[in-house]
């Protein structure tokens, strides 16, 4: 499929009368990175709880993959493809890292509950393959010998990493990271750094994904948006924006 | 395999009592423990209307017992235990908007419409005047299943069978759904895991297992059917068992059942014993009571996930004790 995998038309969303987002407008190519960027409470977080589907934007449009929806549920959304981890932990805490990791591929099951409680063929074939399929995502996050561990006893850093394994074992087309290095040393950043450009450039993965450390967010997108107070001030590579005088601003604070 | 081929010869060396007052109540206990454990423990939807599914099952194959009695009696149980899975559903039906406190009270709503629908009408009882009614005997394959023998051989089986079947689905995709559930459902259904369905298969599976309880709480225990043997106190003593045994857990439900029937006997010894009868009995019950309470307060603060968390420990200590 050619063109845009994803493109925005005139979003608005508002909270109480607070504008959160204002007539925004923007596309992200297929097979890139593409950074949002802009102070707190410029609308970043609400904006990808728009594309898939966990806010309802006032108007506008949502167009993936040619598809155009006015309004899309969060599994409709992760059916189709888009994945995502949480700027908050949001893993299920009582489970090991395998587990969490399997939870992301229930989406994909074909088997009954009948088939689970009597263990049928076709539940063993499928646990198997499920399996295979969480244990090379876990091979390719670095999760290894964390594998069987519960999740709640893992060091933050490492539980980051199992929110985007839980996202990136299904296979998704479009994968919507918030804040996927908050709260790390440079050292987790570096590592967290190098596994999304690999996810990248192994996987195809189209990712999105919002960040505030700006040397971070130079050195691994393709495009950078740069929101403030819900409308879009910047739009370009990563160099364009840089220069972009409003961005600056928006940034340093100046008048605006 | 050992464990249960001690259990079955149990009947050849326990006496009647044992087998009727201890044996059959403990594991027909940790069987409705168990039913709870896959709603509350594993899916976290709580519940206190397992008294009133438990009527459910047993009303059920009464009437299954009665209507179809060319039923094989397994095949009753599974029907009333189906039924009352669906009447489960139903009842969960509040949990797909509201959860916590407020599910509890829905399904207390349940508890309260089940103990009164089966006062109410007399179809269920099959018109009998007293309010209990006594149980059709029970036979399978032409064996009689009425002596105190034959009723614990056809609760444990039921038992053994059940909790294997429980014990697979909750390591099953159907389990880590409902855990997911659990621990976070918001994230749970950003991922795409059906939230909604996965509640209600717990409501049904969990019902189902409950009426399955009912009805050999009902046949192979008290002889009759009775809503008042399954009202708020059975719910709450339910709930009380899947705490103190470890929520979350099949092991857990054995320990909770055996600790919700083994103490109170062991403390009317007790006090039997130490008090020589000086002390009223009155006293002594207000007495077990307040000991339960205080230990669900403990086993709430200090180990949330129960006894089955407090033995898998010892026993990890005796290991590496033992290894050293």
């Amino acid at each position: 499929m050619s063109g845009p995998i994803l493109q925005l038309r005139d979003v608005s969303l508002s909270f109480q009368g607070i504008k959160a987002l204002n007539a925004l407008s923007f596309e992200v190519a297929r097979g890139e990175i593409c950074a949002l960027i802009g102070p707190n409470g410029a609308g970043k977080s609400s904006l990808l709880n728009i594309i898939n589907g966990v806010y309802r934007a006032d108007s506008g449009s949502v167009t993936f993959n040619g598809e155009r929806f006015i309004r899309i549920r969060p599994a409709h959304a992760a059916h189709l493809g888009v994945g995502r981890t949480f700027q908050h932990n949001a893993l299920f805490r009582h489970l090991s890292v395998l587990d969490n990791v399997l939870a992301g591929l229930i989406r994909h099951s074909r088997t009954t509950l009948l088939e689970h409680a009597f263990g049928l063929g076709r539940d063993r074939r499928e646990s198997r393959e499920f399996k295979r399929r969480a244990d090379e995502i876990i091979a390719f996050l670095d999760l290894t010998r964390h594998r069987d561990t519960v999740v709640a006893t893992l060091p933050y850093g490492v539980q980051k990493r199992v929110d985007l394994a839980r996202a990136l074992v299904g296979r998704p087309s479009l994968l919507l990271l918030d804040e996927p290095m908050a709260g790390m040393n440079q050292d987790e950043k570096h590592v967290m750094s190098r596994l999304i450009l690999e996810t990248n450039a192994s996987l195809g993965t189209t990712i999105v994904l919002i960040e505030h450390d700006m040397s971070v967010v130079m050195g691994l997108s393709h495009h950078v948006v740069v929101l403030d107070y819900g409308r879009k001030v910047g739009d370009g590579s990563p160099e364009e924006v840089r220069k972009n005088p409003d961005v600056i601003s928006a940034y340093l604070g100046t008048a605006h | 395999m050992v464990l249960l081929a001690a259990l079955a010869g149990i009947p050849l060396v326990a006496n009647d009592y044992w087998l009727n007052a201890v044996l059959i109540p403990f594991l027909i206990m940790s069987l409705t423990a168990l039913g709870l454990n896959l709603l509350m423990g594993y899916a976290g939807q709580a519940s206190l209307g397992s008294g009133g599914f438990m009527s459910v099952g047993a009303y059920a194959t009464y009437n299954l017992l009665l209507r179809l009695p060319e039923l094989p009696l397994p095949v009753s149980l599974l029907l009333g235990g189906i039924i009352s899975g669906l009447v489960g559903v139903v009842a969960g039906l509040p949990s797909l908007r509201i959860k916590g406190f407020y599910l509890v009270a829905s399904t207390l709503a349940t508890q309260f419409l089940l103990e009164w629908l089966f006062n109410q009408y007399g179809w269920f009882s099959n018109y009998s005047t007293s309010s209990s009614i006594s149980a059709p005997r029970l036979a399978f394959l032409g064996h009689d299943l009425s002596s105190p023998a034959g009723r614990y051989l056809l609760t444990l089986a039921t038992v053994v069978v059940v909790t294997a079947v429980a014990a697979r689905l909750v390591r099953s995709q159907t389990g880590r759904t409902w855990m997911a559930i659990r621990d976070m459902d918001t994230a749970a259904s950003v991922i795409g895991i059906p939230v909604s369905a996965g509640k209600l298969k717990a409501f049904f599976v969990s019902s189902l297992v409950i009426g399955i309880a009912g009805a050999l709480w009902a046949f192979a225990y008290l002889g009759t059917v009775d809503a008042r043997s399954f009202n708020l106190d059975r719910s709450f003593q339910v709930m009380f068992a899947i705490i103190i045994g470890g929520m979350g857990s099949v092991r857990g439900n054995f320990l909770g059942a055996a600790f919700m029937i083994f103490v109170p006997i062991l403390l009317d010894h007790l006090g039997g014993g130490v008090f020589g009868g000086a002390v009223d009995p009155g006293q002594l019950e207000n007495f077990q009571k307040a000991l339960f309470g205080a230990l669900i307060v403990w086993f709430l603060i200090k180990e949330p996930r129960g006894l089955a968390a407090l033995l898998s420990r010892a026993w990890t200590r005796l290991a590496s004790r033992i290894n050293r």
